[in-house]
């Protein structure tokens, strides 16, 4: 149990120099990227001058040297003050709390949706490797693979929104069931459907997975023993296979993520993808660096969390050992 | 040798036998044929369909077959969609092209000094890789576009500057196992230098693992780029297929076919790009056929 704690004190010391690390490099980016915030304000007012520029970076500190820069903007950082949106005035951190439920809502969905089926999926079709369902799998999943997600969502819009009339075009809420409590729930599930639809690829890894534990030495054993199959393909092999499958759920955070900021902007969905996007548009750049922080926390937490659910779920790891 | 009434197949190895069992995979070879088929088109198309992909030819929200339209119909300003598909693959499997060999290098150089060398190397190099992992890729992309400004080669930048992890963890593992083997101890023994033993020795074992990995490379790139025009955050005056839908997508709900042929065009060439793969991973490791 020490070890255990110790293991994990580890892990949140190395997560905290990974956020930091992440702070640096895009502070970095915006040293390297060409003009400074001051040039920025200086067009915005349409100006030019020398003098107002000097001024401008007295004001905001960027005639300081840049170490010093750096220190300060990791001090804002961990004092969690991502600073202030250029657009809304509005402290960052404040914009992407706001979304952050419509966000983790779509995200999430679509991961559990996504294991749950993909690992149902998986099972079936491992037992029989060689029978059509199983190559049909291969080739939808690789299908799914090399499909823009932005162009499935618009088709799923084009068909099932727009010519069947059957699920809302985009949105969160619909006004019509506004202060409905039965109708809210039923209407925030609908426009769910359509974005978590898709994400969902998991039924090739859980296939793989499986298939590989079911060649196993141990379920030969239990084979041998003469238990039933049922028994042996749910409780010794799935059992097992779900192991890797729930892992790479947790380390997908980030390519979840990325996903959401295009199925945001296709499907309107108010979260932070969409922030993100709509904060270039309005070069607002302390928001868009802040929603990359944020981002990049969540990404770490959750494979802090993935890393802990490992441990307790495989106890053949090594506690603090390495990789 | 004497029948012993039990049939050993023959197990080719190396390129040859590898080969040999692409072939034998058909939608392996079917991914390979379009392809091919996608890459003259690309090249020649242009070419031999002389439209301009950037001027308006025909009236506006023509429909695919409509009379006196174009094969593939118009878009909004009455430009010819399927000029745009001709003249946007090449753009498309270009940029896909260099960000994808920009994204192996990278991660091929990281890969195999952290895998060949070990100790505080590796996990130098590998703490660094990870700061990049944690960051979503395309949001990393959007950034980094941001702050250079929109264009051909910053989105090349940006697609490989995200995706080069991937390939640095495969290429790390493979160097990992490989430095392991008898004859790279044999290559150290004679004297060998460890530039040789690593790109001599070492990679064209690694070779294999790499290649899959690079196909999956040319599809996620292919569709990062699609994802950023779609955006509209390359340069304006060049038409991809991705571009092709975020322009049109406003129109998408009552003219499909604007945004229905640009994306069935990544579809398919990201499906056969990512059949090929699958079947030089059947190829190269035999043992995990059908997987």
């Amino acid at each position: 149990m020490i070890a255990l704690a110790r293991g994990i004190g580890i892990r949140l010391v190395l997560a905290i120099g990974l956020l930091l690390a992440v702070v640096v490099v895009v502070f970095f980016l915006i040293q390297i990227a060409p003009g400074d915030a001051a040039t920025y304000l200086g067009i915005q007012q349409g100006t030019g001058d020398p003098e107002f520029l000097a001024q401008l970076r007295a004001d905001y500190g960027l005639d300081r040297p840049m170490l010093v820069q750096l220190m300060a903007y990791i001090g804002n950082v961990a004092q969690l003050d991502l600073g202030q949106s250029t657009y809304f005035n509005e402290p960052v951190l404040g914009l992407i709390l706001d979304r952050l439920f419509a966000t983790m809502l779509l995200a999430g969905t679509a991961l559990v949706f996504a294991v749950v089926v993909g690992v149902a999926i998986g099972v079936f079709t491992a037992r029989r490797p060689e029978s059509s369902a199983s190559h049909s799998v291969t080739v939808i999943s690789l299908l799914g693979f090399s499909t823009p997600v932005f162009w499935s969502g618009l088709m799923f819009i084009l068909v099932f929104a727009a010519k069947w009339g059957i699920l809302p075009v985009g949105g969160i809420e619909d006004v019509r069931y506004n202060g409905n409590w039965f109708g809210e729930t039923v209407d925030l599930l609908e426009h769910l459907v359509l974005p978590a639809i898709y994400l969902a690829i998991y039924s090739r890894l859980a296939r793989a997975s499986m298939l590989e534990v079911l060649e196993s030495d141990y379920i030969r054993t239990a084979r041998a023993k003469g238990a039933h199959e049922r028994v042996v393909v749910y409780k010794h092999a799935l059992r097992n296979a779900v192991i890797p499958v729930v892992t790479a759920a947790g380390l997908q955070v980030g390519n979840l993520l990325s996903g959401a900021l295009l199925v945001e902007f296709v499907f309107a969905w108010p979260g932070i993808g969409r922030l993100a996007v709509s904060s270039i548009f309005r070069s607002d750049s302390p928001t868009l660096l802040g929603i990359m922080i944020f981002s990049a926390a969540m990404v770490i937490v959750a494979n802090l969390l993935t890393d802990l659910v490992y441990r307790l779920i495989d106890p053949r790891i090594r506690v603090g050992g390495s990789r | 040798m004497t029948d012993l009434g039990i049939a050993i197949e023959p197990t080719e190895t190396g390129g040859r036998g590898a080969f040999r069992m692409f072939l034998r995979n058909k939608p392996a070879v079917l991914g390979l044929i379009v392809f091919a088929v996608i890459v003259l088109v690309t090249i020649f198309g242009p070419g031999l369909y002389a439209t301009s992909a950037k001027k308006m030819v025909a009236p506006p929200f023509l429909g695919p077959g409509d009379d006196l339209g174009p094969l593939l119909g118009t878009d909004y300003l009455g430009r010819d969609i399927l000029a745009g598909i001709l003249t946007g693959g090449r753009t498309t499997l270009l940029v896909a092209a260099v960000a994808a060999a920009f994204t192996l290098t990278i991660g091929l150089v990281v890969g195999s000094l952290a895998g060949y060398f070990g100790g505080w190397i590796d996990t130098l190099l590998m703490r660094f890789t990870e700061i990049f992992q944690v960051m979503p890729s395309l949001l990393f992309a959007l950034v980094v576009i941001f702050l250079l400004g929109p264009g051909t080669w910053n989105e090349t930048l940006a697609i490989g500057l995200t995706l080069w992890p991937l390939a640095a963890r495969l290429a790390r593992a493979e160097f990992l196992r490989l430095r392991e083997m008898e004859y790279v101890k044999a290559s150290r023994a004679i004297g060998c230098s460890d530039l040789r033993i690593m790109f001599r020795t070492i990679l064209p074992n690694a070779m294999p693992p790499l290649l899959v990995s690079a196909t999956l490379t040319v599809v996620i790139a292919i569709l990062f780029h699609a994802g950023l025009a779609f955006l509209g955050l390359v340069d304006v005056n060049t038409v991809s297929w991705g571009s092709m839908m975020g322009k049109n997508r406003g129109y998408a709900l009552t003219a499909w076919w604007m945004v229905f042929f640009p994306g069935t065009a990544i579809v398919i060439t990201g499906l056969s790009i990512s059949l090929i793969g699958d079947g030089l991973q059947d190829a190269f490791n035999p043992k995990l056929r059908g997987r």
